[in-house]
């Protein structure tokens, strides 16, 4: 199957902030390949380099060691193969929701129409419908970031990154939203890379789930999810077999033993 | 409890759930009438006090009458300013410049802001010279500016209209420069990965989202610039504008220095006023603020 995103030994080390300061070594000889329409799962403890490499597949940043592949090249810049969706929803306040939509694309200078009417069509299936007209500030938390959810479905991209894309939300909307996306991702045939703290997202949402280590960052543990229903959360949440894959992800992290409380 | 005011008509028997049930009765009952209109009694109540704490108590602390007029001498001044010292025309030229000085100030304000704030080199190399700029008092330039202007009408209008595009230029310039500075990295990132140009950052990201400041600055600067118009005037020693009634007022009385003051004030008052109005159209999709009173003009 063809792979659409790869980090090939990746190592990204900052610079010192300060003269005399130290500089961080965020993530070490990362190696993941994520294959057309898979789903993966990234999970670690704060602070263990996850965003990096987000920032790196997106094309924001560069390795310092190694390469990242998508689609087959590497990346050396934004590209229009990836979308980033990130835990704060970052519209614009300026913008209606339907501008915030488009917003991407005004940037890629599609025609003004066409952008419209891929962006009507997105809001409508996210509920949005009725709010097109409305600003950032007049929504609930759970519907702007379903509106950022449409900016990045608009630029209809081969991978999507996903940085904690539902931390800030309470429980329930949060799980209404992973159904969106779940549904979303299956429909369209997407490939994505979900970094996530909630482990129960991470199983209930992926195909793979991938373990980081403390920093410096590198994938310790690969967990096959194996089970139906990826398209439904909600469903797939509910089977016996998640208590297993639970108990295994929160013993790699270290959840429950001496009460680690860094993760 | 027996009784029950007409506005206040809430049925008045305690139920037995207590004293929540009771205060969410309070609270959505009617309001009483010295409720709803305590702000508008108020204000009736302080204008009348100032009318006639201005018309009479002067007179009653013993003030003399040219050391400050009372209001029904001021009124007299001005019907007879208008009637015999051209006052249409002095307030014609003395707005005239406000609003020129206050438009140059502002545009050149702006765009060093935005220059400034899109080059961090250049601010860090120039900062020591913008903050000796802005703490320096703008208007003792005023004399400078007489000097290279000479003593014509126009040279003397074009010193006051200097001196307020002087002083309006930096608290834009310090507002914008500052809000583009704020400007969310992550929002810029997300242009980014749209794979903006720079040019595309500014104009979608960095100038709307340094709108709210660009208008704090613009309403402090609307109130400067009739403070720095009326330097220069006087500076100048202007032969037309308010700052000639003011002057003329040093032998024709006080009743003429508190009117062109009023006029001046006005004028301030429509510039914010006028301000206050665009930055409504402009930023309408803020949640709504209290755009009433002065200390929203805090800045930053
Ligand atoms: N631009 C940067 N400059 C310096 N250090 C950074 C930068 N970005 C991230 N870091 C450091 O790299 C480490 C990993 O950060 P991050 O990828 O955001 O972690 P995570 O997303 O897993 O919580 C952190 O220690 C952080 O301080
Ligand atoms: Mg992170």
């Amino acid at each position: 199957m063809a792979i659409r995103l790869q980090f090939e030994r990746v190592t990204k080390s900052f610079p010192p902030q300060r003269r005399g300061g130290e500089g961080v070594t965020a993530i070490v000889d990362v190696d993941v390949r994520v294959a057309d329409r898979e789903v993966v799962a990234l999970i670690g403890p704060s602070g263990c380099g996850k965003s990096t490499l987000l920032n790196l597949a997106s094309g924001l940043d560069r390795p310092s060691r190694g390469r990242v592949y998508v689609d087959g090249s590497e990346v050396t810049g934004p590209n229009s193969h990836v979308a980033f969706m990130l835990q704060r929803d970052l519209l614009l306040p300026w913008r209606s929701i339907l501008d915030n939509v488009t917003f991407g694309q005004e940037i890629q200078h599609v025609e003004r129409e066409r952008r419209r009417e891929i962006a009507l069509k997105l809001l409508a299936k996210y509920h949005l419908g009725d709010f097109v007209d409305h600003y950032p500030h007049q929504l609930s938390g759970g519907m702007r970031q379903r509106a950022a959810l449409a900016r990045t479905m608009a630029m209809n991209p081969d991978v999507l990154l996903l940085d904690e894309p539902f931390s800030a939300l309470d429980a329930q909307t949060k799980m209404v939203l992973q159904q969106d996306l779940a549904r979303t991702l299956w429909e369209e045939k997407k490939t994505a890379f979900l970094i996530t703290h909630d482990l129960l997202e991470a199983i209930a949402l992926a195909d793979r789930v991938l373990v980081m280590s403390r920093r410096p960052g590198r994938i310790v543990r690969e967990i096959a999810v194996d089970l139906p229903e990826r398209n439904n959360p909600m469903v797939r949440r509910q089977r016996p077999e998640i208590g297993k894959l639970m108990a295994e992800l929160m013993s790699l992290l270290d959840i429950g033993q001496g009460d680690r409380l860094d993760g | 409890m027996a009784e029950s005011t007409p506005t206040a008509a809430v049925p008045t028997v305690t139920p037995p759930a207590g004293a929540a049930a009771h205060e969410a009765e309070r609270l959505a009952a009617p309001p009483s009438f010295w409720r709803a209109y305590r702000v508008p009694i108020w204000s009736a109540i302080v204008l009348v006090l100032f009318v006639a704490g201005w018309e009479w108590g002067f007179r009653a602390l013993g003030v003399p009458k040219y050391f400050i007029p009372t209001l029904s001498e001021i009124g007299s001044e001005f019907v007879r300013a208008y009637e015999r010292m051209d006052l249409v025309n002095h307030t014609a030229v003395t707005s005239f410049e406000v609003l020129l000085g206050f438009a140059l100030g502002s545009i050149l304000g702006m765009t060093m802001g935005y220059i400034l704030g899109m080059s961090p080199t250049a601010e860090v190399v120039l900062s020591p010279y913008i903050l000796a700029l802005q703490i320096a008092p703008k208007v003792a330039f005023a004399p400078l500016f007489v000097l290279w202007f000479g003593f014509s009408v126009e040279a003397k209008m074009s010193v006051a209209i200097l001196v307020a595009v002087l002083v309006v230029f930096f608290p834009i310039m310090i507002n914008v420069l500052g809000a583009v500075r704020a400007v969310d990295p992550a929002m810029i990132n997300l242009a980014r990965t749209f794979n903006a140009t720079r040019w595309q950052i500014f104009w979608k990201i960095e100038f709307p989202a340094s709108m709210p400041a660009l208008f704090s600055g613009l309403r402090i600067g609307s109130t400067l610039a009739v403070i720095g118009v009326t330097v220069g005037e006087l500076v100048g020693g202007i032969n037309r504008g308010l700052g000639f009634l003011l002057l003329s007022g040093e032998t024709m009385g006080a009743p003429l220095v508190f009117l062109a003051i009023i006029v001046l004030t006005v004028i301030g008052i429509v510039a914010y006023c006028a301000v206050i109005f665009a930055e409504r159209r402009v930023l309408h999709y803020m949640p709504r603020r209290d755009f009433g009173g002065m200390n929203a003009q805090g800045g930053k």
